[in-house]
């Protein structure tokens, strides 16, 4: 529990206040990421005794460590049929705590046709921890990762260099692994890069600094993990606030439910509505503890208006000084997610923030190889294939560059028909339309030449409204 | 006074499963939060009443009662439902209880499987719900762990480990056909501790049972099951004995073991989890029936 002895009340009071940190490992199979984790956990004093009784029974039936040895990796291991292969084959999330903070891990598998999971695990992980073996350094699948970590603006990154007890723990191995890892990775622009040396099985620099490596003067990594600052990777300074849904439980009170996804917005504020451009000020910023004089990412809150003015689910609020980029074309990086390639001539849903509408790829600049970083080209991208698209969207979107702000620069794409998550991907940059072949691709409701009723448009605009939030643009015309 | 930009570990938490339950109801057309009155349940309903304050939830709280629930929890129940304005719906495999199906007659499988498993699929056919809330954590079983927060069942309920959607960011994937449905647990990245502190910071009432109270107890197998109707078989009946126990997990009362303790407060409890040596789920029976069942019982849809 702590160093010096204090009461419940103490403990929780300090538990109460201590921050999150949400981090991602990554490794190849035998790089012992699984023990590592097992570790962290183990000597975070996490590990209740059933659960390691439980263990030492299934050591004994499948255990792929030695006789007498706890296998860690087992722990971890969740499902019934992983744990026959030996290997983890998705993203699972383990939980512990120190004094310092609490730390959820996504533990994701290091195999070729898992890119996927990796993706997955990472899209929510402050930092990301990338397992090596002392014995072989950098190699392919550690350059992967580290382009994956990169891809996904995961500011913190790790170099674990494991097993150094089977290298005797060689200065000189570690400096010649790092050498090679920095001059990997200072194009992708990580801006926070620590290598650490360490033997999982052993615990050396796991959680103490080992007097095995008196040459190395950096923090253990769970020192580190405890203390890297992570406060500002949130974008502080333009406000985003994406409607998620309407609150109105009478008929004084109209609420915008939404978390702000960027910047920081104050009782009192100037605001503009996405799409309509309308203005009004902040009247309150409502939660159930009563109200608060600011709000940040990533709250969940719910804000009231000066003035009435129409905003739905998939609106935009943000201040006028700064608004997003807007439109229907923008050029991307794409992950492909699914069993079945990419089919460009289909159309997909795309869920970017609260906001669901329909897609197509116009086309593919290139392919990356993810393993040289090479471009190539390519028609369409398959499974775990990462590459460079321009989409079309049917209605407009508002957007930053996924690099300035993750959640409003991120999407999905799902296939209309087997509804599965497609692909996923980071905006880079809008398009002009005038270099596509354009055409709105709208389909047109002419109220007027319709014959209908002018009574009856408030009710239509309503249906297209929902059919919209469903991803169906139809252009109205009163 | 500076202002500061970053929040403590729960009020992420709360922010981030607050973003989820007003995905659900944005998104999906008839949803539905499961509830088991059990502590995890009663944060998950404090959470959806603040996602929608000052307004009211807008779907409706529904429990599977087994008919072996302890009768502080359906009286619990009850009165929560009533105090905070829910909309309550209590489904029972009414077929099977009539056919006098239940633990001590019919072994905890089949009565898991009938009064809990099939009830629930049933009920979820019968208001056709598209979504339905849990509060299932992801450290509480391993299994679990590895589940999406927006987990995709088939027109069966079925869960299948091997073929998920990808969840990235905060974006998710709430598109279903026509009955199929998604299950969402917008508790998946809490832990026991951080349910114990936030009921302790936020008031939250919870059944009185989690508490320690002198209470009647037979050690059935090394199990404490406290008998609470008639029903219990006439060979334990004068083995009861009264001790000062709580429970640290709720359900039927012939499948949940109490814990002996003196903690009748939350602080106490939580110093208690703090140094105990065993975690929650040893006290429920049923995850005991084979190697990775908790597995095999969400494959089936129960949970």
């Amino acid at each position: 529990m702590s160093d010096s002895k204090i009461s419940i009340e103490e403990y929780l009071s300090q538990d109460e206040r201590k921050d999150l940190l949400r981090f991602l490992t990554a490794g190849s199979v035998d790089d012992g990421k699984s023990t590592l984790i097992g570790r962290l956990l183990f000597d975070s004093k996490k590990l209740y005794e059933d659960q390691l009784s439980a263990l030492e029974r299934d050591s004994k039936r499948v255990g792929n460590a030695g006789a007498g040895q706890i296998d860690y990796a087992l722990l971890l291991d969740g499902l019934k049929a992983e744990r026959e292969q030996g290997i983890t084959i998705d993203v699972a999330y383990r939980y512990f705590s120190t004094n310092r903070r609490k730390f959820i891990i996504a533990d994701t598998p290091g195999h070729e046709q898992y890119t996927r999971n990796m993706i997955t695990g990472g899209s929510t992980a402050n930092l990301a921890i990338i397992l090596v073996d002392a014995r072989t350094g950098v190699i392919t699948q550690t350059r992967r990762h580290t382009f994956l970590c990169s891809l996904l603006g995961i500011k913190h990154l790790v170099l674990a260099v494991n097993k150094m007890d089977l290298v005797g723990f060689d200065r000189e191995v570690f400096e010649k692994i790092t050498a090679d890892f920095h001059a990997f990775v200072a194009p992708l622009g990580i801006p926070d890069v620590q290598c650490i040396p360490l033997s999982a099985l052993d615990g050396d620099n796991v959680v103490e600094t080992s007097a095995r490596t008196p040459w190395y003067d950096g923090p253990s990594l769970l020192t580190h993990l405890e203390t890297v600052k992570i406060e500002g990777d949130h974008n502080l300074t333009r406000f985003r606030f994406p409607v998620q849904y309407v609150l109105r439980p009478d008929l004084d009170f109209r609420g915008f439910c939404g978390k702000v996804s960027g910047g920081v917005v104050r009782k009192g504020d100037e605001i503009m509505a996405l799409p309509s451009g309308k203005k009004s000020r902040v009247k309150s910023i409502v939660t159930y503890e009563g109200e608060l004089n600011y709000a940040f990412p990533p709250q969940s809150v719910t804000l009231t208006l000066e003035d009435e003015i129409d905003i739905s689910r998939g609106d935009m609020i943000v201040h006028p000084s700064a608004p997003p980029q807007r439109g229907r074309h923008f050029r991307t990086m794409l992950v492909w997610m699914d069993e079945e390639p990419m089919d460009a001539s289909k159309s997909f849903y795309i869920k970017q923030t609260t906001n669901t509408s329909r897609c197509r790829i116009e086309s593919i600049d290139y392919r990356v190889d993810v393993n040289t970083m090479e471009h190539i080209a390519a028609e369409r991208l398959a499974l775990n294939e990462i590459g460079r698209a321009v989409i079309t969207t049917s209605k407009e979107l508002f957007f930053d560059p996924y690099a300035e702000n993750k959640p409003t620069g991120a999407f999905v794409l799902i296939d209309p028909i087997t509804n599965n998550t497609s692909a996923v991907g980071m905006i880079a940059c809008a398009v002009d339309s005038g270099d596509l072949h354009a055409d709105s691709g709208l389909p047109v409701l002419d109220l007027p030449a319709l014959g209908i009723g002018a009574e009856h448009y408030d009710a239509i605009e309503r249906a297209v409204r929902s059919l919209e939030r469903q991803g169906l643009g139809i252009k109205v015309v009163r | 006074m500076t202002e500061t930009y970053s929040l403590s570990h729960l009020k992420e938490l709360e922010a981030e499963s607050i973003y989820i339950i007003r995905e659900v109801a944005a998104e999906f057309e008839n949803p539905v939060m499961l509830y088991s009155i059990g502590k995890d349940s009663s944060v998950m309903v404090r959470l959806a009443e603040k996602a929608f304050a000052p307004g009211k939830v807008p779907f409706p709280l529904m429990h599977i009662d087994s008919k072996w629930k302890f009768k502080e929890m359906i009286a619990f129940r009850d009165n929560y439902a009533r105090q905070y304005g829910w909309n309550l719906i209590v489904e029972s495999n009414e077929e099977a209880f009539r056919a006098g199906v239940g633990p001590f007659t019919h072994g905890s499988k089949v009565h898991t499987d009938l009064m809990k498993t099939k009830a629930l699929l049933a009920a979820l056919d019968k208001h056709k719900f598209d979504a339905a809330f849990g509060g299932a954590r992801r450290d509480e079983e391993k299994s679990r762990a590895k589940e999406r927060i927006f987990s995709f069942r088939d027109q069966f309920h079925q869960w299948d480990p091997k073929n998920q959607r990808p969840e990235l960011w905060d974006i998710y994937n709430a598109r279903v056909h026509k009955g199929e449905s998604i299950r969402v647990f917008p508790l998946s990245n809490w832990t026991e501790l951080d349910i114990w502190q936030y009921i302790r910071l936020e008031n939250i009432p919870i059944v009185p049972l989690y508490f320690a109270k002198e209470r009647p107890v037979i050690d059935m197998d090394g199990q404490l099951i406290m008998p609470d109707d008639d029903r219990l078989p006439a060979a334990w009946r004068d083995k009861i004995e009264m001790r000062s126990i709580r429970f640290r997990t709720l359900g039927c009362w012939p499948l949940t073991g109490a814990i002996e303790s003196q903690a009748d407060t939350i602080e106490k409890i939580v110093e208690e989890m703090m140094t105990t040596t065993k975690s929650e789920r040893t006290t429920r029976v049923i995850d005991f029936d084979q190697e990775a069942s908790m597995e095999q019982k969400k494959r089936e849809g129960y949970f």
